[in-house]
């Protein structure tokens, strides 16, 4: 992140039509590099589908159409030249329910890895640095150094969730997307996941969308709260709980609707 | 409650109750005896058919050759010709069911397209195996000028099989976790890439069974290739496995026994119930081998 531009996400007047039923309207926002970003609103107010555009996956869901456009890092995502490919490589998402690939703890971790570079680069040492990288970044690789073999869907959903984001850092984002991503745990594991992204921050640019108001209260630095497709209010967390600007906002936050 | 309830009463059995639990037991029954229902003729059959044939059964009946105009003497020649047509068949309908399923699922949109071609697919599949016969006649036999041949034969099995393993295919393909794909695609794979090595590696016992399943039917049906393919006799060399090329034509079992049943007088009873146990053993003898491919794969499941 350069000094000049603090700005990792910049969007501009972004439209989206699901068929006929329009999901976003005018979205311009400009998203700090560097901290944790917070969405939240009630259901079906566009939080996801916002997120699935950072990295244009909403395209693989069909019928959905776009407008206007979506800056990250100096570069506008629907130009023709950018690869898709690339683009989910630096942009990576992590889910609601932990969806770890059904083989084995190392072989999620370097998926990405091996897909993306080319064969000759692989060399077994590198990969074991990956691993133990990134598992250490999640602070898994403690639990889980000796059981690097063992199938991923059979771990705690804790350490599954975690071992999705880690399977994300060997390819280096920039951007890591989370979508309500603690709302399948419990308590503890909640805390333990809140805690790692706490650690993520600063390296990565982290947007978070959560319906847990308390969750954004706690880990965002910025909080944004859409309704029925439009940005309604965005500004420093504390001032957005404390102190906000639009009415909307504040019957929200005290629950009196969503 | 104006009635007082006698508390020694409480959470007894009622007259309802009491019906219920043998409603309950009569509901269980009956779902029991219709299980049984469906595997004690299947054991009737294999049994009769067994000790019917018993007289005739031995390792040289299958590779022998027919003699005195069939009534006596082995089947080896249909034995081979429906080795021949069930793999020949497989080997072009599976690769290309598959594919087109893969297409079906992970690639298309869903528009008029693709819900015509699904529609077509489902009902093709109900197509009566004469009518793919008398196709396989008009196009392979004489449109392609194949001439009546294990490959003109086997095609039209091919056409006939196509329709179910893209079914079923499908239905595999669709019973992987959407959350998989999601997983893979954020992290920049390719649809391709995703399908290679998350999709097939966790369909494929799905894809093989329904596979499976058109065994038995392309090695039971007589239709199909009674005008493409399938003659009454032929000569072959005995004792080689590649005995029949691919423009001969061939015996086949289900024919075979068409003919010695209703064509030929005389025959031994317990030789027509032997070719019936030889085609069961051949269904039986290619499904064993896809079960156990099924098995590899899924232990080896690294590709």
């Amino acid at each position: 992140m350069t000094e000049q531009n603090p700005y990792a996400i910049i969007t501009e007047d972004l439209d989206l039509w699901y068929g006929d039923f329009q999901a976003l309207e005018k979205v311009s926002l400009n998203l700090r590099g560097g901290i944790i970003t917070g969405l939240i609103g009630p259901s079906g107010c566009g939080k996801t589908t916002f997120l699935r555009c950072l990295n244009r996956v909403n395209e693989r869901y069909g019928n959905v159409r776009t407008e206007g456009t979506i800056n990250l890092l100096g570069k506008n995502i629907y130009d023709p030249d950018v690869s898709l490919i690339e683009l989910r490589k630096s942009v990576g998402m992590v889910f609601q329910r932990p969806n770890p690939l059904p083989i084995s703890v190392y072989e999620n971790v370097v998926f990405g890895l091996r897909i993306h570079s080319p064969r000759s680069e692989l060399k077994r040492s590198l990969l074991d640095e990956a691993v133990e990288q990134a598992l250490r970044e999640v602070m898994l690789w403690d639990d889980l150094k000796d059981n690097l073999k063992q199938k991923a869907t059979e771990l705690q959903l804790e350490q599954q969730q975690k071992l999705c984001i880690a399977r994300l850092l060997p390819l280096k984002p920039d951007i890591i997307l989370m979508d309500e991503p603690c709302s399948a745990l419990d308590v503890e594991a909640t805390a333990a996941v809140e805690e790692l992204m706490l650690t993520l921050a600063g390296k990565y640019t982290i947007v978070i969308v959560t319906h847990n108001m308390a969750q954004a209260r706690r880990i965002s630095d910025e909080c944004i709260f859409m309704l029925l497709g439009e940005i309604i209010e965005h500004d420093r967390t504390e001032q957005l709980f404390l102190a906000p600007k639009n009415p909307k906002t504040s019957d929200y936050i005290e629950g009196r609707y969503g | 409650m104006s009635e007082p309830v006698d508390n020694a009463k409480r959470f007894t059995k009622t007259p309802s109750v009491v019906r219920k639990e043998r409603n309950e037991k009569i509901a269980q029954f009956v779902f029991l005896s219709m299980t049984l229902a469906m595997v004690l003729p299947l054991v009737l059959i294999v049994g009769f058919l067994v000790f019917k044939a018993w007289p005739s059964l031995s390792l040289d009946f299958i590779f022998d050759m027919p003699r005195n105009g069939m009534r006596e003497g082995g089947i080896w020649p249909a034995f081979l010709g429906t080795l021949y047509l069930v793999i020949i068949s497989l080997m072009i309908a599976a690769p290309i069911g598959v594919m087109a399923a893969v297409y079906l699922n992970e690639y298309a949109k869903d528009n008029w397209l693709t819900r015509t071609i699904n529609l077509a697919v489902i009902n093709l599949a109900g197509v009566p195996s004469i009518v793919h016969a008398l196709f396989g006649l008009g196009a392979f036999v004489y449109a392609a000028k194949m001439g009546t041949s294990i490959i003109a034969a086997s095609l039209t099995l091919a056409v006939m099989t196509l329709p179910v393993i893209i079914a079923s295919t499908k239905e595999a393909l669709s019973a992987v976790p959407m959350s998989f794909r999601q997983a893979s695609w954020n992290m920049g794979v390719s649809r391709w890439q995703t399908i290679w090595r998350i999709v097939l590696p966790n369909s494929i016992s799905g894809i093989l069974t329904g596979i499976i399943l058109q065994v038995s039917r392309a090695a039971g049906e007589t239709a199909p290739i009674m005008f493409t393919g399938a003659v009454i006799s032929v000569n072959i060399a005995k004792d080689q496995l590649f005995a029949y090329g691919l423009t001969d034509e061939c015996m086949a079992l289900a024919m075979h026994l068409y003919t010695i049943s209703t064509q030929i007088p005389n025959v031994p009873e317990s030789l027509q119930f032997a070719i019936a146990v030889a085609l069961l053993g051949v269904v039986l003898l290619v499904n064993a081998l896809s079960i156990s491919l099924r098995v590899y794969l899924r232990t080896h499941r690294k590709w």
